[in-house]
């Protein structure tokens, strides 16, 4: 009798637990979701910190900056006051996050506009560009990653490793003048610096401001052919370092994929080898190739600043460019602002696609 | 004719000091029997098991004299030949379910890819035979656990489910490469007991690698005592007292007994049989 | 020859030197048996010798102007041409080794160990310690590198010194993530338990015997930075906010090039194939470093 009513009891606890595990199973989902959102908060709150310390902090005196050297000593103080630089540095940090929240990232002394209408104009250029080199590095870096990992230490490997880590060793700003040189003066493959041929330009009313998607709005094809002409080379420069990187990730995670046992398996179920490696082997890094994947999407809005320039595209990194030899503090600093925001949001998506995706994790 | 042929085999790794062969000509034949390969880890056993499928990777290499499974000679077999035995003839039952099941498949695609990959089937059939098969390794509710991922399952159950997957294209030779030592005590007796129903109601021929000598002794009909690469003994389970080898009468001395009487185990004197 | 060999690999050193000297023996043997990674060291010692016996290597003064002999083709006479200013393009090469050195190996005194002792100090004492400072890493390492390092230059200033200021201020976190994890799995080891017992203080603890640990990591992660280094570097100078004129700095070189690339395409690709062999020297020895002293890691980055 007392073995029985012990079990009882067990059971009654078992249960009690399991009910206690469930719910401490969504508290932690809660926590880890709250824990998340609070690290994307405070990732946004340092590089508010950040931009704001490169802005008020780093230059020998700020108002100097604005006013010159010259200025007499009355509209020194005017402007300093103005400024709010006699406040004490954390009211000045909280005058700074007020007013970016409120949108204002200050007025721009190259263009005379606001920064924030500027930067809403360059950007679509940079993400077309940027979106058109992921694009490219996705449909060559992967099968690239998959065939070097499957056929490892063949000739081929090696090729690929070696493009790989070219990714790491070319200037970007270099490749993309190499290939102005190569397929735009001398092969006449690809169109010159600039988005559209100049007799083109401002034909299309700009809607979403990305060239590709208004001229078919506006059922243009013939200016849609000509973006995608003038798109071809620097998306494919960026491509090229996209694809450089997502290759040899991939390359890297099929290796470590190829020596698990459950491949083993596969081959021992006389699995086709190509099953073996596109179900067995691939599959499993799909969801760690998607961070890679976000990762280099990010680097290449970066990447895009150095090329910008040569190519004269109209984009958030020739903005930025020209602001930086305008020693124009205002915009270098919105510009920091608004891709570092995009580059920590497409941070932190991988991270939460990561958990929603892989079966492990969730 | 024996099921399976061996003379001879050898398996090779090169390294920069020169080849090393990991099993150094072996031979024996199986029918449709019990066969248990001992021998501790690094002896060749696995490696036995993984050279029978032609499962060696490069730069490892096989090599045989005679090497034949059903009359097919299996060394001179094209890769894609040896892909239609694979699975559909020989099977292979791997050690841990956590690293051998793959982790972002379901039970049931895995299970189903095993019976597709050498026939083509309705998908209802499919569905039922993998239901039928998950139940005949007493899987109570298969509609469910069929829809799991390996991870949400025990490793019992991931033993079991990895025994079905390799039963369900009813191969003739079963190579089971110590399938319960990552179970807990618990499950193993019921894991033996499935493989052992199934092999018995098909009549199969089973390849059991251990390290455990006493299970083999008491779950095969015949057995191999694998060191270092070589075979030093081979009997039938129930002669396994009288063995000679003095590698396997040192491995016998160490199994504890129940109505022990020693106050310390004896370690194995390798002198004896390594000086050769 | 025989008995230094033997000398060098056997197995219980008797002394620290023998366990050293047979360390730095067995792994110079794996790199040379590593083709790739013998191509990089040789590039690196190429590199550093270009650079302290430039005067001799050149056959030009790398700052003289001679507007008559301006973007002339590469001859016998000028192995890479001239400039705009009819400056020898081969002698700025390599004169410009020089600066790329210096830009790296300061980078690399200042960064790695600012992030060094960071990642130690918070994971050898964790808690509070550890949450903040790596909470600032991690900020610091979800930014885009470049960009900042771009904003800093503006506000500190154009010129060499603002851009090693401002690429070592962007490179420390990766190494404090390093540290900070290698000192994780030494933390609670038994010889560090027994350092403690004897009495020794943390600072000594953390400077006498974690940091030493962590070195081999940290050569791999510093090495295999160098390109990217040398890439930032570059670009600023193109950009026109690293090395000022009329040094003669590989991507301010390429910069001044991007006028004449179609007609006169030697100007500004010489400088660039100089920047691609020695970067992809550095990721090769790096590569191969890392296969020999921390092959764990794989190829991940």
């Amino acid at each position: 009798m007392a073995f029985e009513s012990e079990t009882l009891a067990d059971i009654a606890t078992k249960s009690v637990k399991r009910r206690s595990f469930r719910k401490s199973r969504s508290a932690r989902l809660l926590l880890g979701l709250s824990g998340f959102i609070v690290s994307v908060l405070l990732t946004f709150l340092g590089l508010l910190a950040i931009t704001f310390f490169i802005g008020r902090v780093v230059p020998i005196d700020p108002v100097l900056a604005v006013v010159g050297d010259r200025a007499p000593r009355a509209v020194y103080e005017a402007a300093r006051i103005q400024m709010g630089l006699d406040q004490p540095a954390p009211i000045q940090f909280i005058r700074y996050v007020q007013s970016i929240l409120s949108g204002d990232l200050g007025t721009s002394v190259s263009t005379g506009k606001l920064v924030l209408d500027d930067l809403k104009r360059v950007f679509p250029a940079t993400l077309e560009m940027a979106t058109l080199g992921i694009i490219i590095g996705v449909l060559l870096g992967v099968p690239m990653g998959v065939y070097a990992a499957s056929r490892r230490g063949s000739l081929v490997d090696q090729i690929i490793r070696v493009v790989g880590l070219l990714g790491y060793a070319v200037p970007a700003f270099w490749l993309g003048l190499v290939g102005l040189a190569v397929f735009y003066a001398r092969l006449k493959w690809v169109a010159g610096p600039g988005r559209l041929d100049i007799f083109y330009d401002g034909l299309v009313q700009p809607v979403t401001g990305i060239v590709l998607i208004d001229s078919l709005l506006a059922g243009e094809t013939e200016i849609f052919v000509n973006a995608l002409w003038h798109l071809a080379l620097p998306a494919s420069v960026l491509g090229f370092f996209s694809l450089a990187y997502i290759a040899r990730m991939t390359r890297s995670f099929m290796l470590d994929q190829l020596s698990q046992e459950y491949v083993t398996t596969a081959r021992v179920k006389g699995v086709s080898e190509r099953l073996v490696i596109w179900r067995h082997a691939f599959r499993p890094i799909l969801v760690p190739l998607i961070t890679v994947i976000g990762l280099s999407y990010a680097g290449l809005l970066e990447g895009s600043v150095m090329i910008e320039t040569i190519f004269s595209w109209p984009g958030i990194g020739n903005y930025l460019t020209v602001a930086l030899l305008n020693a124009d503090m205002s915009a270098v600093l919105g510009a920091t602002l608004v891709i570092g925001a995009v580059f920590i949001a497409i941070n932190k998506l991988s991270d939460v696609l990561y958990r929603v995706l892989d079966p492990r994790a969730r | 004719m024996s099921l399976l042929e061996i003379e001879n085999l050898r398996v090779t790794f090169p390294t920069p000091k020169g080849n090393i062969d990991v099993v150094r000509g072996i031979s024996f034949n199986l029918d449709r029997e019990r066969l248990g390969i001992v021998g501790e880890s690094g002896s060749g056993k696995s490696m036995t098991g993984r050279a029978i499928l032609k499962l060696i990777r490069a730069p490892g290499r096989v090599s045989a004299d005679t090497f034949r499974f059903d009359g097919i000679d299996l060394r001179n077999q094209s890769e894609k030949a040896m892909r239609s035995i694979r699975g559909a003839r020989i099977s292979m039952v791997m050690q841990d379910p956590k690293f051998s099941l793959n982790p972002v498949m379901t039970v049931g695609e895995q299970i189903a890819e095993a019976l597709q990959t050498h026939k083509r089937l309705p998908r209802r059939e499919i569905r039922n035979r993998v239901h039928t098969m998950l139940e005949a390794v007493r899987i109570a509710d298969p509609e469910r656990v069929a829809t799991l991922y390996p991870h949400e399952i025990s490793g019992g159950m991931g033993q079991r489910v990895m025994i079905a997957m390799m039963l369900i294209p009813e191969p003739d030779l079963l190579i089971a490469d110590e399938p319960t030592s990552a179970l807990d005590v618990s499950v193993q007796a019921q894991v033996l007991d499935i493989i052992d129903e199934q092999v018995k109601r098909k009549g199969m021929g089973l390849i059991f690698i251990s390290h455990d000598l006493n299970l083999v002794s008491s779950y095969c009909d015949r057995i191999l005592v694998m060191n270092s690469g070589t075979i030093v003994e081979e009997c039938n389970a129930g002669d396994l007292r009288n063995a000679t080898h003095p590698y396997t009468r040192g491995l016998i001395a160490a199994i504890p007994q129940l109505n022990e009487t020693r106050d310390e185990l004896p370690v194995l004197d390798r002198s004896t049989w390594v000086a050769k | 020859m025989a008995n230094v060999r033997s000398w060098l690999i056997d197995d219980s050193p008797s002394s620290r030197l023998q366990a050293r000297l047979g360390r730095a023996y067995r792994i110079s043997g794996a790199l040379s048996r590593n083709p790739l990674a013998a191509i990089g060291a040789v590039i690196i010692l190429i590199l550093i010798l270009t650079a302290i016996f430039a005067p001799w290597i050149a056959t030009h003064d790398p700052l003289k102007q001679d507007l008559t002999q301006r973007l002339l083709r590469p001859s016998g006479i000028n192995w890479m041409g001239t400039d705009e200013l009819g400056r020898d393009i081969w002698s700025r090469v390599v004169y410009g080794a020089r600066i790329t050195l210096v830009i790296v190996v300061l980078v690399a005194v200042l960064a790695a160990p600012a992030g060094l002792v960071i990642g130690a100090v918070a994971g050898y004492f964790g808690g509070w310690i550890d949450r903040i400072l790596m909470g600032i890493t991690d900020i610091f390492l979800s930014m885009p590198k470049l960009i900042l390092a771009l904003a800093l230059v503006a506000a500190l200033g154009p010129g060499i010194e603002n851009a090693i200021i401002a690429i070592a201020i962007t490179s420390w976190p990766g190494y404090a993530r390093i540290a900070r994890a290698e000192t994780l799995t030494f933390k609670n080891s038994e010889f560090i338990a027994a350092i403690r017992l004897q009495g020794a203080s943390s600072l000594r603890v953390i400077l006498g015997h974690v940091l030493p640990l962590c070195t081999s990591s940290m050569i791999v992660r510093v090495t295999l930075d160098m390109a990217g280094i040398i890439l930032t570097a570059a670009g600023l100078g193109f950009i026109g906010l690293g090395a000022q004129p009329p040094l003669p700095e590989w991507g301010a070189m390429i910069a001044r090039g991007r006028s004449f690339i179609l007609d006169q395409w030697w100007v500004a690709t010489m400088p660039g194939f100089a920047i691609i062999i020695v970067s992809l020297g550095f990721c090769f020895l790096g590569d191969g470093l890392r296969d020999v002293l921390d092959p764990k890691s794989g190829e991940q980055r």
